[in-house]
């Protein structure tokens, strides 16, 4: 029985003190040793950024490829061997920027790879540009004046694309993120699970009011499918979709039953989730559904294929002899 | 009698939506099965469906049938049937001097001549029976007239015009009717098929009712090599060496192609024939194309794909990293009129200078040209074999001539092939340790105890950990230009096309102009002239005689359509005076162009 510390290369980690990557690395590394992964199976692919450092630090296979190219890496790789486990370790810049279109074809075509994305709302690697998902007003190196760009939400943008697995987690709840990162691995197709990660050099506390112990229960929201959408030190708050509004509701006044329950089989209901940004936010599962998967599909459709001998008869041939 | 010839050259030019690739197509294959050696140039417009009628919507079809071995489609032409006067307009220089122009006189009409320009006092049919013999025919009616009965719309009537020009043309070229009709109810069912073989057979009857006996030609059978042919185009060639690849190398190629003219054949043929072993996947982009392909490569499969122009240019990224990371990787490049979307359906040679150097940092690649078709499906052989066997991405370059030029093609003996042994997934070696060719083993995921990782940070020798250390960057950097060096291994010896290997004028070309080229030294052999002709398919590494060989010739001339790129790298490479003779205008040389071009190097030597 391997231990998650038989997934670490021997590499020595080169991330900052103190950076929210070690405790992904850490719960990726377990949840491998959880479900029992096969290392000569087992491929990571990775972008550019600090986040896409990770592959040289999993004793496995691995790719640290280009700036937001990674999946369609992975898709290459799919369709090379559909019984890999390929895993896609990116970033904000690198999925939500340079490798957008990449990430929008990898989650409508459903590759078969779950997608880790490390957001931290700033660049890292490049020492402290805003990102795409920076919010509105972010100073950074290059917007010393505040940004004006309006942030991307991954959540809403994966769903648009058509996304069959939407999750969320963040580095601080190790035993959350060891959950969804299970979860994500278990789906069939491509899994984004977007982590909040801190980048404690050049945006730190960007997540705080969901990861601090103090304020979490205030802003966080886990979502369990099937059970009422509560939050609160004593679960003492729930929500209610009003139409399409989520409204909070205090549980003396009401029972939990009456809130709204997760079904994260309901697309329109895990819009209205996607589209919480601001201090409430859902973690956990918000979305998933079941649709075959890209490289299966590509492989049953060219199943029906001629011999190099018979490819050379087709068509009106002729003989001198 | 019909009068015997051993070459005859045939111009159509009409409206894009004549159908006129689709009739000369159907005519070539027919000559070529009856034992005429072939070549085509097509010439058609980037619109799919251009302003009717107009000079710029102009679609032409010029073959050559002879009665020996051929190497272009001829220069000027015999024959020139022309659909409209917009296309005879454009292409009339092209006829010779008392050669035949077939008139289809219905797209001669005031409305026509005003569509193209034509000044209504004008009557081009008038004016070129001066210089040459006219025959003006009523082809939409004698179309509409055969098909009066077919239940089919008058538009789908009027578009068989093309059936009736090919019927007219079997009879004057001595095919073979009855061969052509089975052929056309193959590919056409239904009423579309019926149609067809009546409009076809008012073409056929035409000539002999109408006593155009004295306008037959024969062109005699040739001694063909023995054995099984069948037209085909350049990239339908590339599309079955690919083909060839998967079977010979034992492993899945992974075809991944974005939508780019002329580049797209490829992924459109291999989609048609569905080769065992060829999977091919439309990416998103063309830096998706490529970096999916990388990730085959690295899974065990080898990564394949192809674009044109600003397609090429998206890839260098990906190459980079192919570099670095040492995978292997087959690029092709289907190259077009440039920069940027320039004439997407026209040829240029302008992109190797970018083949070779268009790289960040020192990323030293193989790039080979393909000549012909007849070649094509052992050059992707030989490219893949290049990259598999030396663990490094291979650039071969085509161009929008040979993509779509047709020709008859011998089929290999499968037996026969070129082998591909790929590097043994070897778990006792370090992923970048070298053998004596400087190559590291392939080891792909799946092998137990061989994880390992790699990525475009530069690698530590043997190991591939990520090093920074300069000594190691260095050696890295000639590690990989002394592997690529080596793939002169694969290369035969140096041969010229025709000629001595020593004299008075030596002319290089390289890619697709070698039809051309090689007609043209042909020719001025013929006339007395010392001159040899050396076509290069490796352009980097250059083969190691090339420099040498120069030097055997008092004056060396490098054609090429382009500015002057290959003579530039070999300037680069010699004290020698070279020459250089290029063209940039979209249309590819002509062996009389060439001849006339190199009188100044012949009265010199």
């Amino acid at each position: 029985m391997r231990t998650g510390k038989d997934y670490l290369s021997d590499q020595e980690v080169r991330w900052c003190p103190g950076c929210g990557d070690y405790s992904v690395l850490k719960q990726f590394t377990e949840v491998l040793a959880l479900i029992g992964a096969d290392p000569s199976q087992t491929v990571v692919i990775s972008g550019i950024g600090c986040a896409s450092r990770l592959p040289y630090y999993v004793h496995a296979y691995g790719m640290h490829s280009l700036h937001g190219r990674a999946p369609a890496v992975a898709t290459g790789i799919k369709l090379a061997n559909p019984s890999l486990d390929v895993w896609l370790i990116t970033g904000d810049g690198d999925a939500l920027s340079i490798g957008g279109n990449h990430l929008i074809h990898a989650l409508r075509r459903n590759v078969g790879v779950p997608i880790l994305l490390f957001n931290n709302e700033i660049y890292g690697l490049t020492k402290g540009q805003y990102s795409p998902t920076s919010r509105s007003g972010s100073v950074s190196k290059s917007t010393p004046l505040g940004s004006v760009d309006h942030p991307v939400n991954p959540q809403t943008l994966a769903l648009g694309a058509g996304a069959t697995f939407l999750a969320r987690s963040m580095d601080r709840h190790p035993a959350h993120l060891r959950e969804v990162l299970a979860a994500s691995k278990a789906h069939e197709g491509s899994a984004l699970v977007e982590i909040y990660q801190n980048c404690n050099v050049f945006h730190d506390g960007a997540f705080e009011q969901f990861t601090d112990k103090k304020s979490q229960s205030d802003h966080a929201i886990f979502l369990h499918h099937g059970e009422p959408i509560t939050f609160g030190a004593e679960l003492d708050r729930g929500l209610i979709l009003e139409g399409s509004q989520v409204k909070v509701v205090s549980l003396a006044e009401r029972s939990a039953s009456e809130c709204w329950i997760h079904d994260e089989r309901d697309p329109m209901k895990a819009y209205a989730l996607a589209r919480m940004t601001e201090d409430l936010r859902p973690f956990g599962i918000l979305y998933r559904e079941d649709r075959p998967v890209f490289e299966q599909q590509v492989h049953l459709a060219h199943k029906d294929t001629r011999s190099f001998e018979d490819v050379l008869a087709m068509g009106r041939t002729w003989t001198v002899s | 009698m019909t009068k015997v010839l051993s070459h005859l050259v045939v111009l159509m030019a009409g409206d894009s939506g004549d159908g006129i690739q689709l009739l000369g197509s159907q005519l070539i294959r027919a000559a070529a099965q009856s034992g005429q050696d072939v070549r085509t140039l097509s010439d058609f417009p980037a619109e799919i469906r251009a302003p009717q009628g107009t000079i710029s919507g102009v679609s032409g079809f010029q073959f050559q049938m002879a009665s020996e071995a051929i190497f272009d489609p001829g220069d000027a032409a015999d024959v020139f049937v022309a659909f409209n006067v917009a296309g005879w307009i454009k292409h009339q220089h092209k006829l010779k001097s008392g050669g035949l122009l077939l008139a289809s006189i219905d797209g001669f009409d005031a409305r026509s001549k005003a569509i193209a320009g034509v000044d209504a006092n004008e009557d081009p049919l008038e004016q070129a029976k001066s210089n040459f013999q006219v025959l003006e025919v009523d082809f939409k009616k004698i179309t509409s007239e055969a098909l009066k009965d077919q239940s089919l719309s008058g538009k789908e009537k009027s578009r068989a015009k093309n059936m009736t020009i090919l019927g007219l043309l079997t009879w004057l070229y001595g095919q073979s009717a009855p061969a052509m009709e089975a052929d056309l109810q193959r590919q056409f069912q239904g009423d579309l098929g019926a149609a067809n073989v009546l409009a076809f057979r008012a073409g056929y009857h035409l000539g002999e009712t109408a006593e155009w006996t004295a306008y037959k030609r024969e062109v005699p059978q040739r001694k063909a090599l023995p054995g099984t042919y069948k037209t085909l185009s350049g990239s339908q060639a590339m599309a079955l060496g690919l083909a060839a690849v998967a079977r010979q190398l034992g492993r899945q190629v992974l075809y991944a192609g974005y939508p780019i003219t002329p580049a797209s054949d490829i992924l459109h043929e291999l989609a048609r024939i569905r080769p065992a072993g060829v999977l091919p996947f439309q990416a998103e982009d063309e830096i998706a194309s490529i970096t999916a392909a990388i990730g085959a490569s690295y899974a065990g499969s080898l990564g394949a794909t192809a674009s044109s122009g600003p397609g090429i240019s998206l890839k260098g990224e990906g190459l980079g990293l192919a570099v670095m990371m040492e995978l292997p990787l087959l690029v092709i490049n289907v190259q077009r009129g440039g920069p940027s979307t320039g004439l997407p359906t026209k040829m240029e040679q302008s992109d190797l200078l970018q083949a070779l150097y268009g790289r960040h940092g020192e990323a030293p690649m193989p790039v080979m040209a393909i000549k012909r078709t007849g070649e094509a499906l052992d050059d992707v052989l030989l490219a893949a074999k290049m990259a598999v066997e030396s663990m490094t991405p291979v650039m071969l370059l085509s161009d929008a001539y040979i993509a779509n030029s047709a020709e008859p093609f011998r089929l290999p003996d499968p037996e026969q092939m070129r082998r591909i042994e790929a590097p043994k997934s070897d778990i006792h070696r370090a992923p970048y340790a070298r053998d004596a060719h400087g190559v590291r083993p392939w080891i792909i995921p799946g092998t137990p105890e061989g994880m390992h990782r790699v990525g475009g940070l530069e690698t530590e020798d043997q190991t591939g950990h990520v090093s920074y250390d300069p000594k190691n960057h260095q050696s890295m950097i000639q590690q990989r230009a002394a592997k690529v060096q080596a793939v002169t291994r694969f290369y035969g010896p140096l041969c010229v096309e025709v000629g001595e290997s020593k004299g008075e004028v030596l002319l290089i070309g390289w890619g697709s102009t070698y039809g051309a080229i090689r007609t043209a030294v042909e020719n001025l052999r013929d006339q007395g002239h010392s001159i040899t002709h050396l076509h290069l398919k490796h352009l980097f590494p250059l083969h190691p005689e090339v420099i040498s060989f120069m030097t055997g010739f008092s004056q060396v001339v490098v054609a090429e359509m382009n500015e002057g790129q290959l003579v530039q790298v070999l300037r680069s490479q010699t004290q020698q005076d070279l020459h250089f003779l290029g063209k940039t205008s979209g249309q590819p040389f002509t062996a009389s162009e060439l001849q006339a071009r190199m009188v100044p190097y012949i009265s010199a030597s």
